[in-house]
């Protein structure tokens, strides 16, 4: 059995049923997990899961003890839901005190709810009755193990999981982004909290027989935080996010079903984890490598504002002086990478001109060059006068802002120079370029 | 007694300690608002162990141990990387970084052939206290004899040492710890580096939650950890009586929730044995619900508070 046959869904019935399913699963976790995950309550989905284990068992005593089917489906996830929903109810009761924060309230439900549901299992073992075995797996995860009216099931709750977060699209957004304001509109915000806990425990019980209890909280929080790595839209986020789920679950029941012996449900949220890296290291503006690339073009453009502003006041002390790059280079301190890249840069980018070892600023350098310096001394001169600082305090204070801040901002500090110390302006100005243009 | 002795004496000890562990770092990892690093980090010890099992070629404690605490440091500092770059809240960088390393680990167990031999992930997640026997004991005389106490179960052992080492770190940095717990901004103020202490915290918790595992698995690992922490904040104000305290509930759920376990099936006419490292977690959860209802600070404290800001004449 190939991975390609699996992936199309022609590796077999029982395969293509597996496959199927999982993926339901992942579109329906996905899209509810943004906006669990906006709700700031990402882990809310581990504490239930693991909170149903007491129901699970529990509805296997009750059967038991009333003589009924002890392995009927609907009563085991009736059983499992109860106990799931007590927990999150639990949660919140827990931090009402304020002694208590939310984070530990989960911890404590999570752990006891789940110690209750293995005491209750060595009850269940200790019963008169069959079908005990699997009722472990029933709560791990038989992933591989799914039957055709399982995945129907799964399939038709995420199609109502989903048309739900579509209908409540709106007023889940504002209960997510900001509470207060839903509150201020007139939504009714705790019966859309309610709603959306609701729907997760829906989802999260469901999950159970798809990828298994501590494997339900990896769709509801990976492909959710991957799409929050690239845009920054609800609208674009959760279709991304329930687009990720069904791909990671697709890809990953193809997997353990090509490869014999990888569980599916570690194997679904292995390629869930291997999405949110690429998308941590790639994500155009929120990725490692954006983040490296705009750290490094900054220094670069740091680097090459000292060196302009080098050669500036050189031309402006003594015009005739030579000007070679060891002396840009000394003044702004530069590492080894800006003393190769820079020289480049700049003389592609037509600021310089280097001839037998000489550097000259060109005439859009020199004006660069002003405009820098002007901005340097500007900052100098605001954060003596707005600040009081010393001289050379406010040289560093300045290098600090000039090249991140918007140039709005330095239209500011120049409007405030202007109105309060304009003595002070005058003296930070500096000539116009023809005046100290240096001929080669 | 000699049954007592065979068959009780080392997991009940074993329990007791490991809450006792777990317990008293826990107190750290409350008052520094980081419960939830212990369900993340008892998750992702598991492929550390797996991997140290591969590497060993055996269930040798100590290769085991250094995995999982590689496997628990990894983690941690992933879950840090993972929120700093991203800007993520907190419990999503964990559920991102612990799922993947469980999933991991899972996969390993499969293709690194532990599954043949008894490292499953029920081992793993419920424990094996019952497992703990001390089979050379043939009387209340193999208390005193070298040769029968030298066949005492070494996870006991193992426990009572990391108890001995938690302890000395506590006494040794408390004034460190409690400066990092309540004033981590103060304490970086006047030149102190509480993120190599957080370090330290976090070593600490991983070694505890390591070396209680195979007392009580990995999820109950967490109710160790949490609950007598939780039980104490409940009960009081002060930093010494919260370990004090927490201390006190860790033996009481510890020891109580093994007994229980041994005792109530014959009181409810069961055939077979409950599950004791659930029932830790269950006594855990009834003491905390005591707390909650009768402690000064719990819902009691919560409605005094309601009245006080309903008078402002009151709070001052």
């Amino acid at each position: 059995m190939t991975l390609l046959e699996a992936l199309l869904f022609s590796a077999g019935y029982n395969a293509a049923v597996v496959a199927l399913g999982c993926a339901g699963f992942g579109l329906a976790a996905g899209a509810l997990g943004c906006f669990v995950l906006l709700r700031g309550r990402a882990l809310i989905a581990d504490a239930a899961a693991h909170a149903t284990l007491p129901g699970v068992a529990g509805a296997f005593i009750l059967a038991a003890l009333a003589g009924w089917e002890v392995r009927s489906l609907p009563l085991l996830l009736a059983g499992a839901a109860a106990t799931a929903a007590v927990a999150v109810l639990l949660v919140s009761g827990l931090t009402a005190g304020g002694r208590i924060r939310d984070d530990a309230a989960m911890a404590l439900v999570l752990s006891i709810g789940f110690g209750t549901g293995v005491v209750l299992i060595s009850v269940v073992q200790s019963l008169p009755v069959g079908g005990q075995a699997g009722l472990k797996g029933f709560i791990l995860g038989q992933a591989a193990g799914m039957s055709a009216a399982d995945a129907r099931m799964i399939g038709l709750l995420a199609a109502l999981a989903l048309l739900l977060v579509t209908v409540m699209f709106r007023p889940l957004a504002a209960l997510c982004f900001d509470r207060e304001f839903a509150a201020a509109v007139g939504l009714p915000v705790r019966a859309l909290d309610l709603a959306l806990l609701g729907l997760m425990l829906a989802v999260t019980v469901a999950g159970l027989r798809a990828v298994g209890l501590i494997l339900v909280v990896a769709l509801m929080v990976i492909p959710a935080a991957t799409a929050r790595l690239l845009t920054e839209r609800l609208e674009v986020m959760v279709p991304l996010a329930a687009a990720m789920g069904a791909l990671a679950a697709w890809l990953g029941a193809g997997l353990s079903s090509a490869l014999p012996g990888l569980p599916t449900g570690a194997t679904i949220t292995l390629v869930a984890c291997t999405l949110f890296v690429a998308a941590l290291l790639f994500a155009p503006r929120r990725g490692a490598l954006a983040f490296a690339w705009r750290q490094a073009m900054l220094s670069l453009t740091v680097a090459r504002d000292h060196a302009l502003r080098v050669a500036f006041e050189a031309a402006e002390s003594s015009p005739a002086a030579p000007l070679a790059w060891a002396d840009l280079g000394r003044g702004a301190g530069w590492s080894a990478w800006q003393r190769a890249l820079l020289p480049r840069w700049m003389e592609a980018a037509g600021w310089v001109t280097e001839r037998a070892g000489q550097v000259a600023l060109t005439p859009s350098g020199l004006a660069l060059a002003r405009d820098l310096t002007r901005r340097h001394r500007l900052w100098e001169h605001y954060m003596q006068a707005a600040g009081g600082l010393a001289p050379a305090a406010a040289h560093r204070a300045a290098d600090e802002v000039e090249h991140t801040l918007p140039p709005e901002v330095t239209r500011e500090a120049e409007a405030w120079l202007r109105r309060h110390d304009p003595a002070r302006l005058a003296e930070g100005e500096v000539p116009p370029p023809g005046e100290a243009e240096r001929t080669p | 007694m000699t049954e007592f002795l065979q068959l009780d004496l080392a997991p009940m000890l074993a329990a007791t300690l490991a809450c006792l562990v777990c317990g008293l770092v826990g107190n750290l990892l409350l008052l520094t608002r980081q419960s939830l690093l212990g369900d993340a980090i008892s998750h992702s010890v598991l492929p550390g162990i797996v991997m140290g099992f591969w590497v060993s070629g055996s269930r040798a404690a100590a290769p085991l141990v250094a995995g999982a605490m590689l496997a628990a440091v990894a983690a941690a500092l992933l879950i840090a990387l993972v929120r700093r770059l991203t800007r993520l809240e907190p419990g999503a960088a964990m559920g991102v970084v612990f799922s993947g390393f469980f999933a991991l680990g899972i996969v390993l167990i499969e293709v690194s052939g532990a599954h043949a031999v008894d490292l499953d992930v029920d081992c793993v997640l419920y424990g094996q206290l019952e497992a703990l026997i001390w089979p050379a004991a043939r009387g209340p005389g193999a208390l005193l004899d070298a040769a029968a106490l030298a066949e005492f179960p070494a996870e006991v052992t193992t426990l009572a040492v990391v108890l001995a080492l938690t302890l000395l770190l506590l006494v040794l940095l408390w004034k460190e710890l409690r400066l990092a717990a309540f004033d981590p901004d103060f304490a970086h103020a006047i030149g102190f580096a509480p993120r190599r202490l957080s370090l330290l915290v976090l070593v600490l918790v991983s070694v505890a939650c390591v070396a209680a595992f195979w007392a009580v698995g990995s999820i109950l690992v967490i109710a160790a950890l949490v609950a007598p922490a939780a039980i104490a904040r409940l009960l009081t104000n002060g930093y010494a009586a919260q370990f004090r305290l927490s201390a006190v509930a860790a033996v009481a759920m510890g020891a109580g929730g093994y007994w229980l376990a041994a005792l109530a099936p014959g009181a409810l006419g069961l055939g077979h044995g409950l599950n004791a490292a659930g029932m830790i977690a269950v006594l855990a959860g009834v003491l905390l619900a005591f707390a909650w209802l009768f402690g000064p600070f719990g819902r009691r404290g919560a409605a005094r508070r309601a009245t006080v800001a309903g008078h402002p004449a009151a709070a001052t």
